[in-house]
């Protein structure tokens, strides 16, 4: 096992090279980060362009600026010059990922843990009244876009704060700013409250793919001869259901859901942009916007490295879980 | 719970193949039926699923065929500014005055034809790629697999805006983008499913019999997850559509003047106050498609799939 792992993390890191190379031409590919100065009008004098090519590298060849780029984030922890005003790049990627992560670890609990509540119980009662509306209920959140979803809670939460109470919803930031002049604690209640709206948004789409692919591969599983002799040898329906078949049924799912983190990172940019807040959502779209290629170089990085340690989670934990794949 | 294997009341469900010498020696007739009468049978039976399939026909005309019996036309301004919807204009007309109905007549028909692309290509892509990796394992296991973390580390409205903002907003491009950027989700799920496939007796008995790679992965590993495909298929459709409208919603999705059900939500939203209706008419729009398409899904994998129907029906 510990050689597994061991192997596993040394054959990421290739992978993690190789991810940053293609994200490097994929935004070389975006546009020219100098359009912005090239298009003024009059436009600026050629010496202008020329040094501004040259501080930002624009000048040597791609594999020179790949080189340049990488071995200065890794060695020195310089992640390069922002095209516009911008601090340090590193710690404000840091910034804003400790800002979406919140939002996004929230929501991946609750929704796991519904999910597999409702997903178990609908394949146990198949075609019951149970199954029929939570499935319903589940299609219905696996088909809303997110953002319109999202619009609808927003524009609901400021409609319950003028009419019925105001102060309830935070429909606006991911904080109060300034931040509150007082306890650790009003300041972590703050948080807390602007985190409701947007968990609900992004915890719906999450759940309602989860609780259906529970579904599906627990029905699975509880059609299959194994179940069948497990309950014919007399075992309790309990522990049939939990050690015999929940178990097979959640190693689809923890692929899913490590996978997922990627597609939630997804969502939460939408989210993040309807309720405005400073995450990595708004952080990558105004570095796509205006075409700062280290910034958005620096996202990928970090986003790419973290969606590579869950899938060796994922990998880890299928070893875990189905005692048929071994880890020779 | 009864399972009544073996049985007579099991003989409908068996292969074509071995039907006509048991038939015989029973003394009632049943009516003989192929595999997909029957699947289509069950199909029907679940009644959500067929209601489904009959809305998202309807769906269909409405995005294809209505356009051309509809007086008015997605690119072409109206009298009428910021009517709310009246018998003159069912979805009323927004700031510029063009006609909602036909706008979102149109924008259905754009994000149906985007979703149908990362549906197809997205799926078929994935299972290939997935049953190929699953089977063969070793070297080319590592190398596909590699490539799919590789695709698959950067979160996909990430990758999409990226490649949109290079090649463009046209409505196949999109989907061409987004179906590339799911195929490789499909792939692992599907890998998952025949790893623990290959290693079961009936694989080894078809490899004993001489059965070549190909014909095991063709034969007897595709059509194992053929049930997993539909999930997923339908969830790319859903997720398809879904992902178009976060894509234009962040400004990188179909451009105008062309337009999509993403792009219509976007362009109401400022005005959720003013003009209700152009926001809630393209959204319900999506919910519908989406909601057909999973309930179709799920029918299917039912009549397909009999292992997961409990009730034999």
């Amino acid at each position: 096992m510990l050689v597994f792992v061991i192997r596993r993390v040394l054959v990421s890191i290739p992978v993690l090279i190789a991810s940053t190379m293609l994200t490097f031409v994929l935004v070389k590919f975006t546009g020219d980060p100098l359009l912005y100065l090239k298009l003024r009008n009059p436009r600026p004098a050629q010496v202008v362009i020329d040094t501004e090519s040259h501080r930002l590298w624009l000048d040597r060849s791609w594999p020179t600026q790949y080189w340049h780029w990488i071995s200065n984030v890794v060695f020195h922890g310089n992640w390069g010059p922002p095209v516009l005003g911008h601090d340090d790049i590193g710690s404000e990627v840091l910034q804003a990922l400790l800002v979406t992560g919140r939002l996004v670890a929230v929501s991946v609990v609750i929704a796991l843990f519904l999910a597999v509540i409702t997903g178990v119980v609908s394949a146990v009662k198949q075609y019951s009244l149970v199954d029929y509306s939570t499935t319903t209920m589940g299609f219905l959140f696996l088909s809303m876009p997110v953002f319109w979803f999202a619009i609808l809670l927003k524009q609901g939460g400021i409609w319950f704060n003028d009419n019925v109470n105001p102060h309830t919803f935070f429909t606006i930031g991911d904080r109060t700013i300034p931040a509150i002049q007082g306890s650790t604690f009003a300041n972590l209640k703050d948080i807390f409250g602007h985190l409701v709206l947007p968990t609900i948004v992004l915890g719906l789409a999450g759940y309602a793919a989860w609780s259906r692919f529970t579904r599906a591969s627990m029905l699975e599983v509880l059609n299959s001869d194994y179940v069948r002799l497990a309950r014919s040898k007399g075992l309790k329906p309990r522990t049939v259901l939990i050690r015999h078949a929940l178990r097979t049924a959640l190693i689809p799912l923890t692929t899913v859901t490590a996978l997922d983190v990627a597609a939630l990172l997804g969502g939460a940019i939408v989210t993040e942009t309807v309720f405005q807040w400073h995450g990595m959502g708004n952080l990558f779209l105004t570095a796509l916007r205006t075409l700062d290629f280290n910034v958005m170089l620096g996202w990928l990085l970090v986003t790419a490295t973290l969606v590579i340690m869950f899938n060796l989670i994922a990998d880890l934990l299928y070893g875990v879980l189905d005692p048929r794949i071994r880890h020779a | 719970m009864p399972e009544l294997h073996g049985t007579v009341k099991d003989q409908p469900a068996a292969t074509p193949g071995s039907a006509p010498s048991a038939r015989t020696e029973r003394e009632f007739t049943a009516k003989e039926r192929t595999q997909w009468q029957l699947a289509a049978r069950r199909f029907r039976r679940h009644r959500i699923a067929a209601a489904s399939l009959v809305v998202f026909i309807l769906l269909l005309l409405f995005a294809f065929v209505l356009p051309h019996f509809w007086k008015y036309t997605y690119d072409v301004f109206t009298d009428d500014l910021n009517v709310s919807p009246d018998a003159k204009h069912p979805f009323g007309t927004d700031a510029t005055g063009y006609d909602g109905l036909a706008v979102v007549m149109r924008g259905t028909g754009q994000s149906l034809k985007v979703a149908f692309v990362i549906a197809s290509v997205g799926t078929g892509a994935g299972a290939v790629w997935g049953v190929v990796s699953g089977y063969l394992g070793g070297f080319v296991d590592a190398a596909l697999m590699r490539f799919a973390d590789l695709v698959l580390t950067i979160p996909a409205l990430a990758l999409a805006a990226a490649l949109a903002k290079n090649f463009g907003g046209t409505w196949w491009i999109i989907g061409l983008i987004l179906a590339g950027v799911s195929a490789p989700y499909v792939a692992r799920v599907v890998r998952g499913v025949v790893l623990s496939l290959r290693e079961r007796e009936f694989i080894e008995a078809s490899r004993a019999l001489g059965a070549s790679n190909l014909r095991i992965m063709v034969r007897h590993l595709l059509p194992n997850t053929v049930p997993v495909l539909i999930v997923n298929a339908t969830l790319l459709v859903a997720a398809g559509i879904l992902t178009e409208t976060a894509l234009s919603f962040v400004g990188f999705g179909v451009q105008s003047p062309d337009t999509s059900l993403g792009v219509l939500i976007t362009q109401a939203q400022g005005a959720f106050d003013t003009r209700p209706w152009l926001f809630y008419f393209p959204g319900v729009f999506i919910i519908l498609i989406a909601l057909t398409v999973n309930f179709i899904g799920d029918g299917l994998r039912d009549a397909l799939d009999p292992r997961q129907t409990r009730e034999r029906r």
